[in-house]
């Protein structure tokens, strides 16, 4: 398989197996995923389904046990620990339900945490920081510590960490899970956002159908497969 | 930001743990920095003993004494070259507390044998032989009582009394000497024998001990040998060894440094070794979620063990070098106290290398398990996302 340019997502045969203790539990089984550049998916199903799992193996922080995987025009299945970290660094970018967020450091160094992998210069770094920060309106909250924020703020801190390096694809796992509604909606609006505006591909892992809403595909995930594919109409 | 400020802010995560991390750390290094000092003032008087160099002594005990006659018995045994003979006066000044290391010498000989360990004042060495109650006194005693040459000091003993039932010599300080390296004690007085032994009201003719050279190093053993057996089956029979195994045997009345320094610090290190590491452990453990964060950000395996190793580093150095610090503190304070049984005492520079080379592997060994743990942890199990 060759990486194909306007697809950010290429999934062709690949399978997961998880064992526990003698039982081998099959995550998926030939799974078949395409996804284009610029698309914002919604990923639902029940408990068990193999969400998280596809989510961990888009972000190549967890191998496939067969098929081929491109991501950004990269087989990352090929690629070994030390490749994947670097390509991690400049190709995705995460964000968790629980914020994942470094109690010891302020809004701005949390946000800074990835460019220390690039070149950058340290004003280089603190002009994309404050760019990043912005972008989800909390330019003001620069020397914030996480306990001196609210829920919502430290997720658009991590949304600030996630896009601060201009990754193509951002993985998102229950970015709202833990948020009010009206919280919620705030995180929303803004990964519609830098999906339309700035064009980033998303990947979305929800159980809240109000907050799947808010991509512009949802795909229903069951027992390793996708059982219906909703086609909704592009808001762009 | 940078790598060693994430690395401060990860190492005062739970600042009251740090800190009690750092003091034991810096109790230990307190610990070893002051006993190795004290084991290195001990080592470097024992290495400026010259080995060609024999001290004869009563065979019985070192505090006994040998017939002044025995002088001239050694210096005439073949191969003994320059010879003198020394005697403890027990000195104080002033106050039995204030302590003095006082040698009463044959002059002439005594000075020429121990040319190679001292330097002496302009005329001085000519006036001590010359002026039978004159003092000739080394530089760091004279600083410590504030003395100068020509000054008259009433000199006391705690073992002799004069004649006249006075424990008191009035001598005049001559001349000064120091010595030519820093393991030369120059925190001592020579007075001349002549005088002392006129004076004194008992033990008259009797001598502490007979240093020599011998003509050539590789005769040692056999003049050594030769002077014990010229006194044999006498009253006073004699032993007769290197000035080094002398040293060594008056260090070894203060017990087994050495033993007394690896005991207490090893102790010391192997229970703060394990603290450390258990710690350092734990706290890597609490900080797994933030570690598999670091690591789905793109931070590789092998950055993340030496942020973990530099994490265990710091903390030893920071512990360790005020520790360090306070020891060299300690031993500036009582160095003027115990200088006349440890005149050398300080914290060398090897001290202060092996103490750092000590927190480099303290923190290495208390990190790399922890690091290695961190190095392979799996970013999916990390999170809980497996």
């Amino acid at each position: 398989m060759q990486p194909q340019p306007n697809r950010m997502v290429d999934l062709v045969d690949v399978s997961k197996r998880f064992v526990k203790g003698k039982e081998t539990i099959t995550i998926f089984d030939r799974l078949d995923l395409t996804i284009p550049a610029g698309d914002f998916i919604a990923v639902m199903g029940p408990s068990g389904s193999g969400k998280t799992t596809l989510l961990n193996l888009l972000g190549g922080i967890d191998r496939s046990d067969g098929g081929e995987i491109a991501v950004a025009g990269e087989r990352i299945d090929r690629l070994s620990e030390g490749e994947l970290a670097r390509w991690r660094a400049s190709h995705i970018g995460f964000i968790f339900q629980f914020y994942n967020l470094m109690p010891t450091l302020t809004a701005a160094q949390n946000v800074e945490l990835p460019l220390l992998l690039t070149p950058l210069r340290r004003r280089e770094r603190r002009e994309h920081v404050e760019t990043a920060l912005g972008i989800v309106n909390l330019a003001d909250r620069l020397k914030h510590y996480p306990r001196e924020m609210s829920g919502g703020q430290q997720q658009r801190v991590a949304i600030a960490r996630a896009i601060v390096s201009d990754p193509a694809l951002l993985l998102c796992d229950e970015p709202t899970g833990d948020l009010d509604r009206a919280t919620a909606d705030e995180i929303l609006s803004i990964l519609q956002s830098l999906n339309r505006d700035l064009d980033k591909t998303i990947v979305m892992v929800t159980h809240d159908p109000m907050a799947a809403d808010y991509a512009r595909r949802t795909l229903h995930l069951d027992k390793g497969r996708f059982i219906e594919k909703l086609e909704k109409e592009a808001a762009a | 930001m940078n790598d060693f400020v994430l690395i401060l802010k990860n190492l005062f995560h739970k600042k009251l743990r740090a800190v009690l991390m750092i003091v034991s750390i810096l109790v230990a290094f307190a610990i070893f920095g002051a006993l190795a000092s004290f084991e290195w003032a001990f080592n470097s008087r024992e290495d400026s003993a010259q080995a060609d160099r024999l001290i004869v002594v009563n065979k019985i005990s070192m505090s006994q004494q040998l017939p002044v006659s025995y002088f001239n018995g050694v210096a005439a045994i073949d191969g003994v070259g320059q010879a003198t003979h020394a005697n403890w006066f027990g000195g104080y000044y002033q106050d039995p507390k204030n302590f003095l290391v006082v040698f009463a010498v044959e002059p002439d000989s005594y000075l020429k044998l121990y040319d190679s360990d001292f330097v002496y004042g302009p005329g001085a060495r000519e006036a001590f032989v010359r002026e039978r109650a004159g003092a000739l006194v080394g530089e760091r005693m004279m600083a410590k009582w504030g003395w100068k040459v020509g000054d008259l000091i009433p000199l006391s003993s705690n073992i002799y009394s004069k004649k006249d039932g006075s424990h008191a010599w009035d001598v005049k300080i001559v001349g000064t000497f120091a010595g030519r390296t820093p393991q030369n004690d120059s925190n001592v007085m020579l007075i001349q024998y002549g005088y002392f032994d006129e004076t004194r009201s008992f033990q008259k003719n009797l001598i502490g001990w007979i240093a020599l050279r011998t003509a050539s190093p590789g005769i040692t053993d056999k003049v050594a040998k030769a002077i014990d057996a010229t006194f044999a089956n006498s009253p006073d029979e004699t032993t007769t060894d290197t000035e080094k195994a002398f040293t060594q045997a008056f260090a070894a009345q203060f017990g087994n440094i050495a033993l007394m320094v690896g005991l207490v610090v090893g102790a010391a290190f192997v229970t703060i070794l394990t603290i450390v590491g258990n710690t350092m452990a734990m706290t890597i453990r609490e900080r797994t979620r933030e570690i598999g964060v670091l690591k789905t950000l793109g931070f590789s395996g092998a950055r993340i063990l030496r942020m973990v190793l530099a994490e265990s580093v710091l903390l030893a150095l920071i512990g360790g070098m005020p520790g360090l610090a306070l020891a060299a503190l300690a031993i500036f304070a009582v160095r003027d106290d115990l200088i006349q049984f440890v005149p050398t005492l300080t914290m060398p520079p090897v001290v202060v290398a092996a103490a750092l080379a000590l927190m480099l592997a303290l923190g290495l060994l208390t990190g790399l398990f922890p690091a290695l743990g961190a190095m392979r942890l799996k970013i999916a199990a990390a999170l809980g996302r497996s």
